[in-house]
């Protein structure tokens, strides 16, 4: 049993208030049809009155619960788990429970953002809390109706009962009279082998929202009076818009309005600065005729700073590591020397393009500027730096503005970014009225916050006895190196280096789904393969020789991993997956990787199918604590492996004169059906840790094992992503 | 502009728009059927599908002036209670992470087992390659298609 305070930051994050009018959330019914469907065929009627016993809870007087699900849903279903770990610790019926998503606020709940797979990680307590507060406010209000101690009352699915007793009585009918009762200041909470909801699969709870069409996501928010707006951007990072034929654009059919809008600002926060401050917008009712209007668009631009191209960046990566200054360094003996010592020496180089998030759902934002007030509605990771960042915009006080989140079709790290709602607020500002901003896939593909593009060389030095004596890497990237000091194999070599280089640019950059780690995996588990075959080992032994050594002896100070946990899902994945039972046809690549305090070790299976390499199946194992929605956590991993393949195998965006020269899934692919391997089996480690990240740690590995699964079917080593069209060697 | 009547879902619509107007965009402006999705505007990701005459077509790159008489269904008329076989199979293996691909994934899938009730793998991929899903659900679309295959 543990016991929290209910208190964080001196400031409780339960607070009673009168019942709210439940029921609308940001314009769209979630309500309507919301009954809960149980599977025993029993529906709880619709509420008359509804009862807040704290921020995450309103109880209805039938006994139907609406939970809040404070973060914003990305797919990563925490809109599904978020309210189960509330449930679990209010013991209410799952099937009773309807969720709501939560609007922005910052005085209640604390970390509202989807971003670092840190959602359940950051939430574990405050939600179990939450419940748990809940549940000794209604025990406490059934305890004082029937003259008795709370210690003698359980609850089961939501109702009280006397322990020796027969008297019960349902959450709903007693939820008006725990409204009254005072937040206790301290509150236990389960143990976790009583468990009863955690760790059990839980469905989706927008799935029938999702599989019959019901609007939900931004770009399906509507109000009556709301207008329509496009936008074109510059089309070249370095340039700046002069001006463009306003009154032409005017007069076309269906166009409102067409102006010049810029959002530039000196103190841009986490802006998309380099991106284009200044464009043009075209308003008006319906979207078609404002995605025509744009085509007629002649603008004037002009330059105001470097055009960059792909061949510099990748020259300007590789005088970086060979001649630059790094930004972060570690070293631990004495490398040079160890190098000079050395038998064997292998240097690899590995490199990776710009890669644009593409999530399904273009950006959009609905805004509703008013002289004193703003109304912001959307897909956004960040909302409270979306407030922030309207507010500086419109120079008003962050209370004047609300910030409501839909669901989101896929965010990726492109949502943490809120220049689009900027964007949306300045022309709702500008036409004086509300408008709902659209982009094109073009648009959507061409303004950045993309993935860095990276280079990093590794270099290994074996003894006569084919130890790992010695071990360097060096990694660029446009802005900023994808490797890092302290992981992996840091502690396990004596003579060890990392150095990171930046590159200047004005392309935008940003957080996609496993920043830096995605890269850091690929490179540094296919070299340690290459390290592992020049020394005539096991992929697998020789991994597990370099953690041996970082759990009896580790080398530094600082190592951010735990060895053991690590070695752990290696030799999990190693046992699941047959390891070392070779079949014929089938070539396999192994790695392992941890991020976001997540180990996950993964195994490819890789035949040649018409000359071609196909995945096949891909073996998963996973330690990111306690599960909490295990069939969902399974989707999170395979949906992961799946985006790694892909993107390693097929996507990149390259520049010319400061112009992307992919905006469309023409030009810029995707993985797709036929390319996705058959099977994905996933086991997860049981060890009763509080639950970490899933949204991204997923993807790092299977880069690796991916291309170690390449070396193994063709014979050829890949260095180079996107690994299916550009040259190797 | 031009009045262009239509069948969407059964129902007899009129709309008064531009013959170039993309059907995907006359159902979500103008019907506020919201259901078909926007995501690349050149029939290269799927989120617009829809059924034309049973065939799955992508309503972005659709101009109304083209459809004339035949009939457009989309996910709203796909089943009245959101029972169809495709949509019962994607709840029950719980198919969705963001969802915006599912419903293109869903009228892909339903016009595919309309043609072909016991789709091979291949089959499976030649008729779903043109939708993609950003979040790497294929493997549970390909089981929920042959689960919904079985009823």
């Amino acid at each position: 049993m543990t016991k929290v305070k209910t208190e964080l930051d001196r400031r409780s994050f339960l607070k009673i208030s009168a019942a709210a009018s439940g029921g609308i959330l940001i314009g769209f019914s979630w309500f309507a049809g919301c009954t809960p469907d149980t599977k025993n065929g029993k529906f709880v009627e619709v509420p008359n009155e509804w009862f807040e016993i704290n921020s995450y809870i309103k109880i209805g007087d039938t006994g139907m619960v609406t939970i809040y699900s404070p973060n914003p849903e990305i797919g990563q279903n925490v809109k599904t788990s978020m309210p189960m770990i509330v449930a679990e610790e209010l013991d209410v019926d799952w099937n009773h429970v309807q969720v709501e998503q939560a609007p922005l606020n910052t005085g209640i709940y604390q970390n509202q953002f989807a971003g670092g797979s840190l959602s359940i990680r950051m939430g574990w307590t405050a939600l179990r809390t939450a419940g748990a507060a809940g549940r000794f406010m209604l025990l406490t209000a059934a305890a004082k109706e029937w003259g008795v101690t709370i210690d003698d009352l359980l609850v089961e699915k939501g109702i009280i009962k006397e322990k020796n007793g027969s008297r019960t009585i349902g959450f709903g009918e007693i939820a008006s009279k725990a409204v009254g009762i005072e937040v206790p200041k301290e509150v236990k909470l389960k143990d976790t082998k009583d468990f009863k909801l955690i760790g059990t699969s839980q469905r989706n709870v927008d799935g029938k929202k999702i599989v019959t069409g019901v609007p939900q996501y931004g770009i399906d928010f509507h109000r009556d009076g709301m207008k329509t707006a496009v936008l074109k951007h510059a089309p070249a990072f370095g340039m700046k818009l002069k001006s463009f034929n306003v009154e032409e654009i005017k007069a076309l059919p269906g166009v409102d309005d067409a102006f010049m809008v810029d959002i530039s600002s000196k103190t841009p926060g986490r802006f998309d600065i380099n991106s284009s401050p200044q464009f043009i917008a075209i308003v008006g009712e319906t979207t078609w005729p404002l995605l025509q209007a744009k085509k007629a668009i002649k603008a004037k631009w002009e330059t105001i700073s470097e055009l960059e191209d792909s061949n510099m960046h990748n020259k300007r990566m590789e005088d970086a590591i060979r001649t630059g200054k790094p930004n972060q360094r570690r070293e631990d003996g004495n490398v040079k020397a160890a190098f000079k010592k050395a038998v064997k020496v292998i240097e690899k180089t590995y490199t990776a393009p710009f890669m644009a998030h593409n999530t399904m759902e273009p950006m959009n934002f609905f805004a509703n500027v008013t002289a004193d007030s703003a109304e912001m509605i959307g897909p956004t990771q960040t909302p409270q730096a979306l407030e922030g960042a309207v507010a500086g915009y419109l120079k008003m006080p962050l209370d004047k503005i609300t910030v409501n989140m839909t669901r989101m079709g896929g965010g990726f790290g492109r949502r943490l970014y809120p220049t689009f709602g900027v964007e949306a607020a300045a022309i709702s500002k500008h036409i004086g009225k509300p408008v709902k901003l659209l982009y094109s896939r073009e648009d959507d593909m061409s303004q950045g916050t993309y993935r860095p593009a990276y280079r990093s060389t590794y270099k290994a030095g074996l003894d006569k006895d084919n130890n790992l004596i010695a071990f360097s890497a060096k990694g660029a990237g446009v802005p900023n190196g994808g490797i890092y000091t302290n992981r992996y194999p840091a502690g396990t070599v004596d003579n060890y280096l990392v150095e990171k280089f930046a590159v200047k640019t004005n392309i935008t950059t940003g957080a996609w789904r496993a920043p830096g780690s995605h890269f850091a995996a690929g490179a540094e588990q296919s070299f340690l393969d290459e390290v592992a075959e020049l020394a005539g080992k096991d992929p697998i032994a020789f991994r597990l020789e370099l953690f041996d050594r970082a759990i009896n002896n580790p080398v530094g100070k600082r190592n951010d991993y735990d060895a053991k946990r690590y070695a752990g899902v290696l030799k999990m994945v190693k046992e699941k997956s047959n390891w070392g039972k070779n079949t014929p046809g089938v070539h396999r690549g192994v790695a392992a990787y941890y991020c976001h305090s997540t180990y996950v070790a993964e195994v490819v299976d890789m035949i040649i199918k018409d000359g071609k390499p196909i995945v096949q199946k891909v073996w998963c194992a996973v330690d990111c604590g306690i599960l909490v929605n295990p069939d969902a956590a399974k989707n999170m991993i395979q949906g992961g492996v799946i985006d790694g393949i892909g993107h390693a195998m097929y996507s990149e965006l390259t520049f010319d004169k400061g112009v992307n020269q992919q905006s469309n899934f023409d030009t810029y692919q995707l993985i797709r059906h036929s390319q996705a391997p058959q099977d994905i089996e996933v086991f997860f480690v049981d060890n009763g840790i509080s639950p970490t990240g899933l949204g991204e740690p997923g993807l790092p590995p299977v880069v690796g094992a991916l291309a170690n699964a390449l070396y193994k079917a063709t014979g050829k080593r890949y260095y180079h992503q996107p690994f299916n069209s550009t040259e190797q060697g | 502009m031009a009045i262009f009547n239509l069948k969407v879902n059964g129902e007899k619509l009129q709309v008064d728009v531009d013959g170039s107007t993309p059907i995907l965009w006359v159902l979500r402006d103008h019907f506020k059927l919201l259901g078909t999705k926007f995501g690349c505007g050149m029939a290269q990701c799927g989120a617009c599908t829809i059924h034309l005459d049973g065939e799955a077509v992508r309503s972005c790159s659709l101009p109304i002036s083209v459809v004339q008489d035949s009939k457009i269904n989309t996910i709203e008329g796909l089943s009245e209670n959101g029972d169809h076989p495709v949509q019962k199979a994607w709840l029950d293996i719980d198919v969705p992470q963001c969802g915006y691909c599912q419903v293109g994934q869903i009228m892909s899938a339903s016009a595919l087992l309309e043609k072909n009730p016991n789709p091979t793998d291949e089959d499976i991929d030649r008729a779903m390659n043109g939708n993609i899903c950003r979040c790497g659900t294929y493997i549970r679309i390909k089981e929920a298609i042959k689960a919904a295959a079985k009823n």
